[in-house]
């Protein structure tokens, strides 16, 4: 309450956020904070459990806790849990562990399974303001919500489980502010890559970064999901847009989302998050969106892109030492010619799918370009939907006939090949333009090659059977 | 200690997926796996923790924004298990940090001209890169006593010293706790469903 001896001092979203949910301070300075939701998956979670069973701990809060099956699950389809052979010993612990401490759990077999970061949104488990914890990086996706959702390494996974609260440095603040008007064929997901490329991938070390103005409000839920995963490739462990009505209308009717006279409650509350007119951040950067082309990486690093019609950048040309032997590596490594433009460059997988970009509206975006239309002679195209829901989903709109017919592999759902920790792969030498979130050496398999662009682009590619730009339409 | 000044060290490179499959392995061996394998697995030569004496290195001389990318934790344990107990860099990424001092690993801050002197010594010494990390004055001394210093938090290099749990050091504010779930609970019980689930 603002009283007569002065206001209270401006806050940005996260920090109140934040500050709701402070426990206590630690002696070490530390903030105490409380987590609503805590999401389980197979690779991050085995050794917590054991520490937890070592130490004789329980798991204290187990109806605040889900778990599902995500990295290692085989995405034949049709498949179950034992379609993969290589990540079983993982899945059964998963579900052991689940089972065992009395948590839901999302199996293979269960209409509720998906990638973590896309059954959270989609099931109403991440809601606006509240704080969301998850071993995985890209947790902050939930920000597109208004959530506060921090990705966590497995000691915190085993901290979460023992006492449903975190112990973290405060980050600091930072906005970027987004205006102008996306063109056309122009996504979310070109706009994260873009601010990659324009501020590096560590521009957001050790801050909570809010993403703002005008082109961000004008961005429907799921898209502001696409640009908040990404937030740990500009090295942020957060991301949050300030939930707006239209949060509020994802949230309503989802299978843990409150309804009726509590969501009116919730409602009223999550109206009062936004950032203060005045809230001072430690870093305020902003984009001009109307300079945002279609995006493709080039590199080994999501900071490594350009436009689909701007040229390979020749590493001499980057003033700084370090960054032309990095620009040379990559280079070398993903088999280009600087100087030569990406648009044109021959492909042999085209990947829709993951955490970033496995969305209704993701699949609905790329059907629009495929539809009627053939993927390239010797080109392997997948769709592997982000969660069965949205394979359900998206099937009931007749999507899946639409990329059958087209030559796309219709897939059932888990991460696939944006992490290849299951039998999905690019084989060596192969180029791969993907919808995922990491073109790391490596990445998608010993000596893949990845480019990381949208649906769209990916789309288009396919067809075209070569990075192609979405905004002209294919020519075959 | 062992150089490696390349900036963006990211966790798949420091422990590839593949060592990930496994809810028990020896992931010392699959530490920086790519690079320090060719396709056949055996070792390639020049990569640096192959090369006497680096093969033995008990500390990681790293560039700027070290750990980005995934938050596997599996990366810390690969360095740990390899027998790294300290890496010395500009910058970290932020949850690699974190995994880092939970699993009893030095993450030291070094400002780019301690780092550039580092190298140089390492340089000037290769056949005895050997660095003494002193915690409590938070200093690395190397050959022929050249020293330098490096930053921790105060509260960590305690807590590491003393060999911390962190989970119960949180554990004494258990009252704490349950006061701000009953509160919050009774604010917005829509968001703290009663009971356990199944």
């Amino acid at each position: 309450m603002q009283g007569a001896l002065g206001a209270a001092p401006p806050l940005s979203v996260f920090e109140k956020i934040w500050n709701a949910h402070l426990v206590t301070q630690m002696d070490d300075g530390r903030d105490l904070i409380f987590v609503d939701r805590h999401v389980l998956q197979e690779t991050t979670s085995a050794q917590a459990f054991d520490g937890l069973s070592r130490a004789g701990r329980t798991v204290r809060h187990p109806e605040l806790t889900v778990a599902t099956q995500d990295h290692i699950v085989s995405t034949a389809p049709g498949r179950d849990e034992d379609t993969n052979p290589g990540g079983l010993e993982l899945l059964r612990l998963m579900r052991a562990n689940a089972f065992a401490h009395r948590i839901r759990h999302f199996g293979v077999d269960d209409i509720r399974q998906g990638i973590v970061h896309v059954i959270g949104p989609e099931l109403g488990l991440a809601l606006p303001g509240c704080i969301l914890a998850c071993g995985d990086s890209h947790t902050s996706t939930v920000g597109g919500l208004g959530a506060l959702g921090i990705g966590i390494g497995t000691s915190e996974v085993e901290h979460v489980l023992a006492t449903q609260t975190l112990a973290l440095a405060r980050p600091r603040t930072m906005r970027i502010r987004y205006d102008g008007v996306l063109g056309k064929g122009v996504t979310a997901k070109d706009v994260i890559l873009y601010t990659a490329g324009q501020f590096g991938i560590a521009i957001g070390q050790g801050f909570a970064i809010e993403y703002a103005g005008s082109a961000i409000r004008a961005l429907p839920i799921e898209a502001r999901l696409t640009l908040c995963n990404m937030s740990i490739e500009i090295g942020a462990r957060l991301g949050l847009v300030a939930p707006d009505d239209a949060a509020t209308d994802y949230v309503r009717g989802r299978a843990f989302s409150p309804a009726g006279d509590a969501l009116a409650l919730a409602a009223a509350r999550w109206k009062r998050l936004r950032s203060d007119g005045d809230a001072v951040f430690e870093r305020d950067l902003s984009v001009d969106c109307n300079r945002i082309v279609p995006q493709v990486t080039w590199g080994t690093s999501p900071q490594d892109v350009i436009g689909v019609d701007e040229y390979v950048p020749d590493p001499g040309s980057f003033a700084d030492a370090r960054r032309r032997d990095l620009a040379a590596a990559a280079v070398r490594y993903m088999g280009l010619v600087p100087g030569s433009t990406l648009a044109g460059l021959p492909i042999d997988i085209a990947f829709i799918g993951s955490c970033t970009n496995g969305r209704l509206s993701d699949l609905l975006e790329a059907a629009a370009v495929v539809r009627g239309q053939q993927v390239a002679p010797g080109v392997r195209a997948m769709v592997v939907p982000g969660s069965t829901g949205v394979r359900l989903a998206a099937e009931a709109l007749g999507l899946h006939e639409v990329f059958r017919a087209a030559g796309f592999e219709w897939r059932d759902a888990g991460c696939s090949l944006c992490v290849s920790i299951n039998e999905d792969i690019v084989p060596p030498g192969a180029r791969c333009i993907a919808t995922s979130n990491r073109n790391f050496e490596n990445r998608q398999g010993p000596q893949s090659r990845t480019h990381l662009a949208s649906p769209a682009t990916v789309a288009a590619s396919a067809l075209a059977g070569r990075i192609a730009d979405p905004r002209r339409g294919h020519v075959a | 200690m062992a150089p490696m000044p390349l900036t963006n060290v990211n966790t798949d490179a420091i422990i590839p997926s593949p060592w990930l499959r496994f809810a028990n392995v020896d992931l010392g061996r699959g530490l920086f796996g790519a690079q320090r394998y060719d396709a056949a697995g055996q070792e390639q030569p020049d990569f640096v923790l192959n090369r006497p004496p680096f093969r033995s290195a008990r500390i990681l001389l790293a560039d700027e924004n070290f750990g980005c990318g995934s938050s596997r934790e599996a990366a810390v344990w690969a360095l740990s298990q390899f027998g790294i107990r300290c890496v010395l860099a500009p910058a970290f990424a932020d949850i690699f940090y974190e995994n880092a001092f939970r699993n009893g690993v030095l993450a030291g801050l070094i400002t780019p001209a301690t780092l550039a002197a580092l190298l140089d010594t390492i340089g000037r010494y290769p056949d005895n890169p050997v660095f003494q990390v002193d915690l409590p004055s938070c200093s690395v001394t190397g050959p022929y006593g050249v020293r330098h210093g490096f930053t921790v938090p105060a509260s960590r290099a305690a807590a590491l010293m003393r060999g911390d749990d962190e989970i119960e050091t949180t554990l004494r504010h258990t009252d704490a706790i349950t006061a701000f779930h009953a509160r919050a609970q009774a604010e917005q019980g829509w968001l703290y469903p009663q009971g356990t689930a199944c």
